[in-house]
């Protein structure tokens, strides 16, 4: 009897667990969602980001100071394993801050907030002279970055925006996910289809990713007669969700010719739904394919012209990093706070063989 | 509720089975479409059959295989097993090692089967971990396998050093997809295979009594000459096993792997289909089928839920609304009320 009790109100809780988990994502709530975001900001092979690595050797070892005296970086990431764009992401770090470039590196991971907040913590104590952050929340982080202004350490935001004064930190080098949707559906609009009937699979709603890369979809299908949604739904970055819903609607028997899948794993999902129905896919077909992300693998979609479109989520920060700390040791003034970096889109039609090398990730 | 036929009604597949005709009837009533099926031709140029129910088939079998391992595990166990989303992700990544290999160009270094087994060794041996901990160290369940359940993902990644290895053979795609010349989902094949070996075992072995009986009262089946630890220890590997079949499942859909969202809260159908069935989620009577045919009324639902264009992050919402709704039923305060009210209804007819 007591066994069973114990039962019904565990599951009772799982229940209630889930709903919750539901209601966390729907209201965008920042922890839960913006870990998530690029926690499946895609994947694909943890191929080491050869080219930006070549492009950062040659000022970094004309640069390297002579004397031999270090710069101390502390870096706090994300967890690696998270997704591709980590792994990208910290493979970029790691071939930046080395000694050979001038620059003595320690690397902290976490994706708890608290802990990450500990690491800075110990790298202040360290006495870093630059503290570079991809903070796993947006919050809690006034204090210890007052800490790290007082002892004389120049804070750089990465990858992450956090909600602290702007005066905190020296620089924060972000993607601007507004502009990837932007330049996504332009292109989409160049294409200059007689209707747009789009299946639009979004990503983890509330992550910075999925309102950036919706909202430039929203306007235009608001703004024009001939751009409808057959559907819009979230497959939280996962590939056999978008699976699904692709194949309802396709199970339904309503006609679509552009599927807008906000990163590439869902966009790979939804091809295998459409291999299975015989649509066909890609250049001159039947349905237009639009991914986010750039991985290797999508690249390589593109040039097979499986693919028409994949949208840049640039991972490789460091060269920026580098740009801002050898400024900021010159003495020279920063020209803006916050940093935006190129973003790129890529067309079938045009993409080369060094397009899927050098931005694949 | 009238009690015209009191000997079905009673029986513990009724509820699963009434909860897909309520959902059948709906469909039905709403639009008929729901239940056409078209042969057609799938880019490969091989006929399948498509329309709803060939889905509900398809994506359905993967809970109904993990539905099986989870009825034994809930039985014998009075728990449930919350780690097999993260121990799919490590078999699935235990195929891709060995089948593709690290930093491999996609081409199969290994026949596929030799993959296969392997993931079933390797998840029998995180299936025996977790019954280790539960039958020998008196874990409770839910507890013992949210050690795998945090740490499985990790270590799936790890198996494959964070590569997310691409089969390019079209071979491997026949699990997850069709294989050519047979339009039915292959998924559905491997589902029945596990079914008939589950009754197969549950009849001609002594496994279903000892089991029930373990889950009943340990003690006094320990008293009877069973080894109660032994028999948890085995429904967790036996649940090891459908693991790995999902995992080849999985995989296979999409020729990859994604650590993080593989197979991600499919603990949670596979413990709602247990509890659909009508099995005390306590531990103790089972009845396999009901279970089954739980895991198809879940993805049932599902996919009816999807075709209205329910939003997908609403989905689990609903679920939980179902798995509410049972487990008050199934609590034995309303069950007596109920059956009191039943009684008192005959006597006045």
């Amino acid at each position: 009897m007591k066994k069973r009790t114990i039962a019904v109100m565990l599951t009772a809780a799982m229940a209630a667990a889930s709903l919750a988990g539901c209601g966390g994502s729907n209201t965008g709530a920042t922890q839960a969602a913006a870990s998530t975001a690029a926690a499946s900001e895609g994947a694909t092979e943890a191929e080491k980001a050869e080219a930006p690595e070549e492009k950062a050797e040659e000022p970094a070892a004309a640069e390297a100071p002579a004397d031999g005296e270090l710069i101390k970086v502390g870096i706090i990431n994300n967890d690696p394993n998270e997704s591709g764009y980590r792994t990208a992401n910290d493979a970029d770090l790691k071939a930046m801050f080395t000694k050979e470039k001038g620059y003595d590196a320690s690397f902290a991971y976490s994706l708890k907030n608290d802990e990450q907040i500990t690491a800075a913590q110990k790298f202040i104590q360290d006495e870093v002279d630059y503290l570079l952050l991809s903070a796993a929340d947006t919050s809690g982080w006034d204090s210890v970055l007052k800490d790290a202004q007082d002892a004389g350490i120049g804070v750089i935001l990465f990858d992450r925006t956090i909600d602290a004064s702007e005066d905190l930190y020296l620089a924060s080098i972000v993607s601007d996910m507004a502009k990837e949707g932007e330049t996504a559906v332009n292109w989409l609009a160049s294409q200059e289809l007689d209707q747009y009937n789009i299946i639009h699979i979004q990503g983890v709603m509330g992550s910075a990713a999925q309102q950036g890369r919706t909202g430039a979809l929203d306007e235009k299908v608001a703004a024009e007669d001939s751009w409808t949604l057959v559907t819009q739904q979230t497959a939280e970055w996962n590939s056999e969700k978008a699976q699904q819903i692709v194949q309802s609607v396709i199970d339904s028997g309503t006609s679509f010719n552009v599927i807008y899948a906000e990163n590439d794993d869902m966009a790979k999902g939804a091809v295998a739904a459409l291999d299975k129905a015989n649509i066909s896919h890609g250049v001159g077909k039947d349905v237009i394919i639009m991914g986010f992300d750039c991985n290797k693998w999508a690249l390589q979609e593109l040039l097979d012209q499986n693919w028409n479109y994949d949208g840049q989520c640039n991972p490789f920060q460091a060269k920026y990093i580098d740009e801002v700390i050898k400024k900021v040791e010159n003495g020279e003034a920063l020209a803006e706070k916050v940093i935006i970096m190129d973003e790129k889109g890529f067309d079938a039609t045009t993409i080369t063989e060094d397009d899927v090398n050098n931005y694949g990730i | 509720m009238t009690k015209k036929n009191p000997v079905l009604t009673s029986r513990q597949i009724f509820i699963p089975i009434a909860a897909l005709l309520l959902l059948a009837l709906f469909n039905l009533a709403v639009d008929p479409s729901f239940f056409k099926i078209t042969l057609g031709r799938n880019s490969a140029g091989d006929p399948v059959l498509t329309g709803y129910l060939m889905t509900i088939l398809d994506y359905g079998s993967e809970v109904a295989i993990l539905a099986i391992g989870m009825t034994l595990v809930t039985a014998a166990c009075g728990g449930q097993d919350i780690s097999v989303g993260a121990a799919v992700a490590i078999a699935g990544s235990v195929i891709l090692r060995v089948l593709v290999g690290i930093g491999g160009d996609g081409t199969l270094q290994a026949p596929i089967l030799v993959g296969f087994l392997a993931a079933c060794v390797v998840s029998m041996l995180f299936g025996a971990f977790n019954g280790v901990l539960v039958a020998v160290f008196r874990i409770q369940p839910m507890v013992a396998t949210l050690i795998l359940y945090t740490a499985g993902r990790s270590i799936a990644a790890w198996i494959n050093n964070n590569e997310l290895p691409i089969v390019t053979d079209k071979s491997f795609t026949y699990f997850g997809g069709f294989i050519p010349g047979i339009p039915i989902p292959t998924p559905f094949f491997l589902a029945v295979v596990c079914i008939v070996i589950a009754l197969l075992a549950l009849r001609y072995t002594t496994l279903g009594l000892y089991t029930q009986a373990v889950g009943i009262n340990a003690s006094s089946s320990r008293l009877n000459g069973l080894n109660p630890a032994f028999i948890k220890w085995l429904s967790f590997v036996i649940l090891g096993l459908c693991v790995a079949v999902v995992g080849l499942i999985k995989t296979s859909r999409l020729s990859t792997i994604n650590y993080s969202v593989i197979a991600k809260d499919i603990e949670m159908d596979a413990i709602l289909a247990v509890a659909l069935g009508g099995n005390v989620l306590s531990g103790g009577k089972f009845n396999i089928m009901a279970s089954i045919v739980g895991a198809y009324v879940i993805q049932f639902l599902t996919t009816t839920l999807y075709k209205f264009n329910v939003s997908s992050d609403a989905l689990p919402a609903y679920k939980a609304v179902v798995v509410i709704l049972l487990v008050v039923l199934s609590a034995p305060a309303v069950k007596d009320k109920l059956m009191n009210l039943a009684k008192r209804q005959k006597g006045v007819g």
